[in-house]
Order: C-alpha cells, then structure tokens, then sequence
C-alpha cells in the first residue's frame, strides 16, 4: 500500500514536472503555479466541503496561452478545470488532483460598451457588478444579479446559467447574453450567437450557457444592457403561516402582476437575518414577502397599490412600503444577507437549491421541517418565490464527525423532494460535483448517455472539467437511483453494485 | 412540414368544426405510433419528414422523406395561470392553446407566428420564429422550460422540466428549440406564458427608415414599455404595453398619433400584411439592431426595432449573404425558393463540424428531416 502511494507520488511529480516543462515554453514564470503553497488558495470554489490542490495552475493573460495551455492538455491528456472567481455553490471549479486549473482572472477587462446597441463585449474574468457599473453612465444595466455579483464573474455566470432575485422579471444569464467566444478542446476559437438577436443553426448559445465549463472555454462574452428602470420600491408583508405567503405571490401573479423581485424567507432565516442586520423584519411572522415593484413613478404607484390590496386580502398581518432608497435598500439587506446571517448563528450551513412549482410549497416545507427533525439538523428556507427557486440553508458542525455527512443526506432528500414534486435539483447553483447524485434522480440513463454524447460532440478526448455535472451510469448505479424501465437495467453489460 | 400526400396519418379525423376544438381540447396520447415510426425508420433506414398542421412546409430546405406526422398528438397537460406554465402536446393547435391562455388573460409571449390555420406547438418550438414582441420580451427558445423528445435513436427522453429555473443537464429543451426536427420530434413541451398586458396602444411617427432605425435604437436605452416597433412606408409604428399609467408617460414622451395597430401586428406577424404579397422572394436579415439601412435593391419591412429586416428582392443570394456578413448578421431565403438551394446562412466550418457531430449525437442514421436545415444534417 505504501509502496504503491509513493509510486502514484511520483508519477504525479513526473507529470508535473513535464507540464510545467511544456508550460513554461509560452508561459512566464509568475503564471505558472505549482508548490503546495501557491496552489492552495484554489483547492476550492464557494463550495469548501470539497477541497483537492490542482497539479498545476495557470493564469494566462492571451487567447494564445489559453490555446497553447488547451494544446498542452491535450498533448499530455491533462484534465482541464477553469475556474473564473470561485465563488460556486456546487464545486465546478472543484480541482482535480491530476489536472490543470486555468483561471481566467487575468481575463479581466471590459472591452466595449455599446450604448446605441445597448450591448457590452467583455472579457470572462469581469465581474457582474463591474458590468452594470460601466454601463451607469448611459442610464443602462446588467439585469442578472447573482447575490455574489460582487465578485463573481461574467465567465462563470454563462458557464453556471445564473439568476439573481430579479430573474423573474428580467430573466436568467441565458436570456441575456447575445455572444459567446469559446476555445475548444480541440483549440479551435468559435463564436457562438452575435450581434443579432439569433445565429443560423442550432441554439449552441443556449447549450453552452450553463455547460459548468464541460463543453469550452468561455473567452468572451457579450452581454444585453437594459435601461434601468426610473423607480422601485419594495413592501414588506409579513404572514402568520407560509401557506398564507405562498397563495400571496399566487394571487400577485394571477391579478396579471410580474414583479421586478418577489422574494420569501421562512422565520428561521428571518430571525438569522434581523439579528445580523437589523432590517426591521418581524421576528414573530411564520414568513415574510419583499415584493418590488419597478417602472415610472406612475406605474409604481399604481402597482403598488394593487399588491398592497391583495397582501391584505391574501391575510398578510403587516404591510410595509419602502419610503426611500435607504429604507428599499434596508429592507433587502436582510434577504441578500441571509446567507451570512445564518452563517453567524451556525458553525457551517449547507445551501441547498431546488425549484419546484410553487403550488407545492407547503408541502416541500412540511416535509422540509419533518426530515429537519428527523435529521436533527435545523434548516431555515430562503425563497426566490416567484420563481419556485428554493433555498434551504442546512445548519451543521463540521468538527461533530459525520453531521456533514448527514447534511449531505438530509439535502440529498430535500433535492429528492423536488424532483417528485415536478421541480429539478438545482435552479441556479449547477451540479458541479455536489449533486451528481441527484442527477441520478433527475434523470433516466439514456438521458444521461445523451447528456454524455453531446459532451462528446464538443470535447472528444473529455478532457474539460470531467466528472463534474453530468454522472457516469456506473456512479448512478452505485448510487442506487438508476431509473429501471421495464424491468430491465440499462447496459447489463456494466457491473453493478 | 412538407407537403402530406401519401403520408402516414396519425392523427385521429380531422375535427369537422375548428370552434368545437377550442371549446373541448381532444386530448390525444399518439406517442406509441410516432415511437413505432421512428422505430421501423430507424429498421428500414428510411428518413422522415417530420410535420404538424402543415403551414410552414416553406421554411427550410425541401427533405425528400416519407412524411409523418404529430399533429394527432394533442391535448393541454397542465395549465395553472399562476405558475406561469403551460405544458401541450406537440400537436395541439396554437390558436386553442392562445384561446386558453386568453381566458386567463395570459398569452405566449413570443407571438409565434402561425403562417395557417393549423399551425401546432409543436411547430412553433421547431421551427423557432418569434413576432414583434421578440426584442423586447423574449424570442421562443427564451420562454421554453422543457420538452419530451423522440431522438433519432428511438428514445423518448425528457430534457428541462416545468418550472423557470433549471440548471440541471445541459439546456438541450433550448437546443431543440428552432432546430428543425433535425434532432428530435418534439412530443410534449412546456412554456412559461405571461399575463396579458392591462393596455395596448400604437403610435405612429413619421421617419425616413434611416432615422427610424435610430430612434427605435435610441427609444430601447430608456425606460419604456415597449413592446414592437417597425418601420414601413416611411412611417415609425411604436407598440407600448403595459399598465395604463405607465402607457400615458411614455406617449408623451415618445409623441407621434395614436393608430388601431391590431391589424398592423398581426399582419407583421402572420405575413398578411400587404408587403409580403406576391410571388418575389422575400429574404430574413437578422443583423444587430442599430445596423443602418443595408445597401441592397428590393422592398424593406423593418421589425424587431431594427433587429429583423424583411426584404423583397430578386438579388442573388451571395450577394445579400455578404451585405449581411459584412454588418455581423445572417440571412435567411425565407420564401420564394425552389428548397435545393442553402436557405440559411451558410456555417463557419468549424460551428459546421460541431453541428455535424450534434447531428450524430442525436440522430446517427440521419432519419430526422435530413437536409431540412443544412444538406449536410
């Protein structure tokens, strides 16, 4: 055993040192990263139960380096994972231990904002905020608005199909990215889509937007720019039940009303949030709505007369208006700081991120909190509402050994859950290596060898980000969720366990 | 999609009175006959021509199959106003699933053209045309969540799902979207739908096509609720949307007189409107939207604010294709020619390899509309 460990160590030595080698042939010293040290700091993306240090890392600055990197791998058959900010929910840019790590950082500049077009062409390695940021002076924005946008990157967003709390309205990353400059595998340079509003051929735009970087290299992309609207405002209503909040944001919808947000926390997530940033939330409320409304002063004036009519006849218990772009921005501190408050009350949270059709609500909350007990861990819900994009935040110790484990499990069935009530394992956060599982429940195995033959289409040799997203046949069955159609097992010729 | 004669009827009788239909939906599962047909093509190795109600046999490149269809496949399978989603059968007609939609005062949102009294769903997700509302609230491939497929390998698989967000597996229900039946014979799909708008008005301003190409750009920057905008004759038609409050500032602001616009944007839609009268080919330019006027001879209807430019012209196809390359857009022989010649815009090579390989992936023996989209698919 030891004998064998130390032979693997040396043929990963090996195979560094050829890397690097071949590396260093258009690379300079500084964007090559290879000790321990320096290779730490991404041995994880914004999923850090899952940690593995790369072989090598590399931080090109030229669509050239990315080529000749892409050349290397290939060569040398070097898995490749690309990596934009690592702030992932699911481990895409999860590492592995024989493999490159390409960061795209240095990909960082913004190279036109076209405000006839309304368009901006952008490197990946720009972050989302920075986008809308650029585009302020032409009264214009990016409406897609991760609660990470901070940080994140326009690469990633395209790669993991991002939504934002405005998704409802305004759409996902999909709806509002015109063009994509991609690398292949094979090292050829594509455009997919253009300045119009469609491309000849197949939707490949579509297709590679939310790909978790297994399908190519995001090089370039260009982005829509709306014009942000004149006013906003939020109300706050507060619920003695959930099920009174659910049939709110029913009723909102069927009075004809598409809010630019509609946004529900569960009075687990309340409690975290108003601890942390005190925005005035009513602690004692089973659930509380933010509803905001977007347009010329006119129309939110109308509208928001409409939504406070129907939060009362909907049994809302308070109504709150924002009064102020101050007070707008208190009452969705709360909501975008859910994450780190409940990361204040608990020594770890695992965030969970199913949709489901919002008329199963309650029941996908009942069920929640009956495997929450069951479990013994405690879960607060976050709720894109109008959407049906469910955020349970699962609270655990990791330093208790195995109540990661359990998490794992418990969020497992809360994904399992969504499934059976007609919804999906993830709305916004990818699959990455977390919910490869589940992918087993969600989808049957010819699915799945369809999933497997479209990767094939791009990347031949697999050499992008493999193991990530779509799950083998062989894991589902070890897994023990392959989907049996009539009886009988897909490919008998695979060994099962 | 192409012409039915001979074809393998899968569809129960026609239904005599079309009013009746709307009333009660006939909810029809023939997805065991359209599965036995893709099986014994597959046997055979003989391809099929995939069609629904028929109306759209000109659009693309002609495919010398044997015709089948699904326009027997029909029957809405869930509809709940509130979730925004409706989900049909790919053979249910289009103007029951808008009647139905009507009655809840929702609508599909890219107002897909119907070219026939027939038209299906499962046409319109095929063949991926969008009206003048595109630009400013999505095209069809936006507003598709998910879709039941027969692949050329004869499986029924289910890709996306029925709710707005999904990210799980690759987005192949938008792949299928505008994809010719080159892939896969749609079954069933699901759409999100939107509420109707509470108001509707058209204003008309009178421009020269180059200065309305520029204000139709310059009106998209800021905040207004636009929902088309088209230039023709001269004249700058402007549809706004939305709430009656919201309607009332911007026609101040945008100016021009107040026109019934119904007719206009159902005629744009449909091709009922005047310009696309008679026999002269007429030609699709997609190029970005603030693209000035394109210097090529023939008629110009401009839609989509700027984005879509339909042309009447008996140029030759090489050179409109390089007018339009050369502003970044695609061309499209939308009617008007004989279905041997390219009728899109020709591929790179490498997007060309890809396409192909796509093909394989889903269709290894080429039994799915070969031809259709491209002689090589």
């Amino acid at each position: 055993m030891h004998q064998a460990d130390t032979a693997a160590h040396q043929n990963a030595e090996h195979q560094r040192h050829d890397l690097v080698i071949a590396l260093r042939t258009f690379l300079p010293e500084n964007a090559i990263l290879s000790e321990e040290e320096d290779l730490r700091p991404y041995e994880c993306d914004g999923l850090s139960a899952y940690r593995q240090v790369p072989l090598v890392a590399v931080l090109p600055d030229t669509l050239e380096q990315v080529q000749q990197c892409l050349r290397v791998c290939r060569e040398q058959r070097t898995p490749v994972v690309v990596r934009g900010a690592g702030t992932g929910l699911s481990g895409g840019a999860l590492p592995l231990s024989d493999g490159v790590l390409l960061s795209l950082a240095k990909f960082n500049r913004i190279l036109n904002i076209d405000p006839v077009a309304r368009t901006a062409r952008v490197q990946p390695g720009v972050r989302n905020l920075a986008i809308s940021e650029a585009a302020v002076p032409f009264g214009l924005y990016y409406a897609p608005d991760p609660s990470s946008q901070i940080a994140c990157t326009i690469g990633g967003n395209v790669a993991e199909n991002s939504g934002g709390v405005h998704c409802l309205k305004y759409g996902l990353t999909v709806h509002n990215v015109l063009e994509v400059k991609m690398i292949t595998s094979e090292g050829e340079t594509l455009t997919l889509g253009g300045g119009a509003l469609d491309a000849p051929g197949y939707d490949l735009l579509a297709l590679i937007t939310g790909s978790e970087g297994l399908l190519g290299v995001i090089v370039e992309v260009t982005v829509k720019l709306l014009p942000k609207p004149e006013c906003a405002q939020v109300l706050l209503a507060a619920f003695h039940t959930v099920e009174a909040a659910g049939a709110a944001v029913a009723a909102i919808i069927a009075n004809g009303i598409i809010p630019g947000g509609l946004e529900m926390m569960d009075n687990a997530a309340i409690r975290a949030a108003e601890d942390f940033v005190q925005a005035g939330y009513p602690t004692d409320a089973a659930a509380i709505l933010l509803c905001e409304v977007d347009g010329n002063a006119a129309e939110v004036a109308d509208q928001v007369a409409q939504v406070e009519a129907i939060l009362a006849a909907c049994g809302a218990t308070q109504v709150r208006l924002s009064r102020s772009e101050a007070e707008r921005a208190r009452f969705w501190a709360g909501r975008k700081n859910a994450f780190p408050a409940v990361g204040r009350i608990s020594p770890d949270y695992y965030c969970m991120d199913g949709t489901i059709p919002r008329r199963e609500l309650a029941r996908v909350l009942t069920r929640t909190a009956e495997l929450s007990k069951s479990y013994g861990l405690a879960v607060a819900n976050v709720f894109h509402a109008g959407d049906g994009n469910l955020h349970p935040l699962i609270l655990y110790d990791a330093n208790r050994p195995g109540e990661l484990e359990r998490t794992e499990e418990l969020g497992g069935k809360i994904l399992e859950l969504c499934v059976e009530v007609g919804g999906t394992i993830t709305g916004e956060h990818g699959v990455g290596i977390e919910k490869l599982n589940q992918m087993c429940v969600q989808f049957n195995a010819d699915e799945l060898n369809q999933f497997h033959a479209v990767k094939h289409a791009f990347d031949p040799d697999g050499l992008l980000n493999p193991g990530k997203a779509i799950p083998t046949l062989h894991r589902c069955a070890e897994f023990g969720a392959m989907h049996v159609h009539h009886g009988q097992l897909p490919h008998p010729e695979l060994e099962r366990f | 999609m192409n012409a039915p004669t001979g074809s393998r009827h899968l569809d129960a009788e026609p239904p005599k009175d079309q009013r009746q239909t709307l009333v009660s939906p006939a909810d029809n599962d023939a997805s065991a006959q359209l599965i036995e047909a893709i099986q014994e093509a597959i046997r055979d190795r003989k391809p099929l021509a995939i069609y629904g109600g028929n109306n759209k046999a000109f659009y693309g490149r002609r495919t010398d199959s044997t015709p089948i269809s699904a326009a027997g496949h029909t029957g809405i399978l869930s509809y709940d106003p509130t979730e925004l989603v409706l989900t049909a059968r790919a053979g249910t007609s289009l103007a029951l699933i808008e009647s139905v939609l009507a009655e809840h005062l929702q609508l599909i949102p890219f107002e897909p053209p119907n070219f026939g009294p027939t038209a299906t769903l499962g046409g319109a997700i095929a063949c991926g045309l969008s009206g003048p509302r595109r630009p400013y609230v999505g095209a069809t491939r936006d507003f598709v969540l998910g879709v039941t497929v027969l692949t050329g390998r004869g499986q029924r698989l289910r890709f996306g799902g029925q709710v707005m967000k999904n990210v799980a597996g690759y987005d192949i229900a938008r792949l299928m979207t505008g994809s010719l039946g080159t892939l896969g014979v749609l079954l069933d799909i699901s759409v999100k739908v939107l509420p109707a708008p509470q108001t509707e008005i058209t204003l008309a301003l009178e421009r020269d096509t180059e200065t309305a190409i520029q204000t139709m750009n310059a009106l998209a920057g800021r905040p207004l609720p636009l929902s088309a905008a088209c230039a023709y004759g001269g004249i700058l038609y402007i549809r706004l949307s939305g709430t009656p409050s919201a309607i009332t500032t911007a026609r101040e602001t945008i100016g021009g007189t107040t026109v019934d616009g119904s007719s206009l944007w159902q005629g744009i839609r449909e091709h009922t409107h005047p310009f696309f009268a008679g026999p002269r080919p007429l030609w699709r330019l997609s190029v970005p939207s603030a693209t000035p006027v394109i210097d090529l001879p023939g008629a110009l209807l401009i839609d989509w604010g700027g984005a879509q430019r339909w042309l009447r012209t008996d140029a030759k196809a090489p050179v409109i294709r390089k007018a339009v390359d050369r502003v970044g857009g695609h061309a499209t022989f939308f009617r008007g020619h004989d279905g041997r010649d390219e009728v899109f815009h020709p591929l790179k090579t490498g997007l060309l390899r890809l396409h192909r390989r796509l093909k394989e992936a889903f269709d290894p023996q080429r039994i799915l509309n070969p031809g259709r989209m491209y002689e090589e698919l």
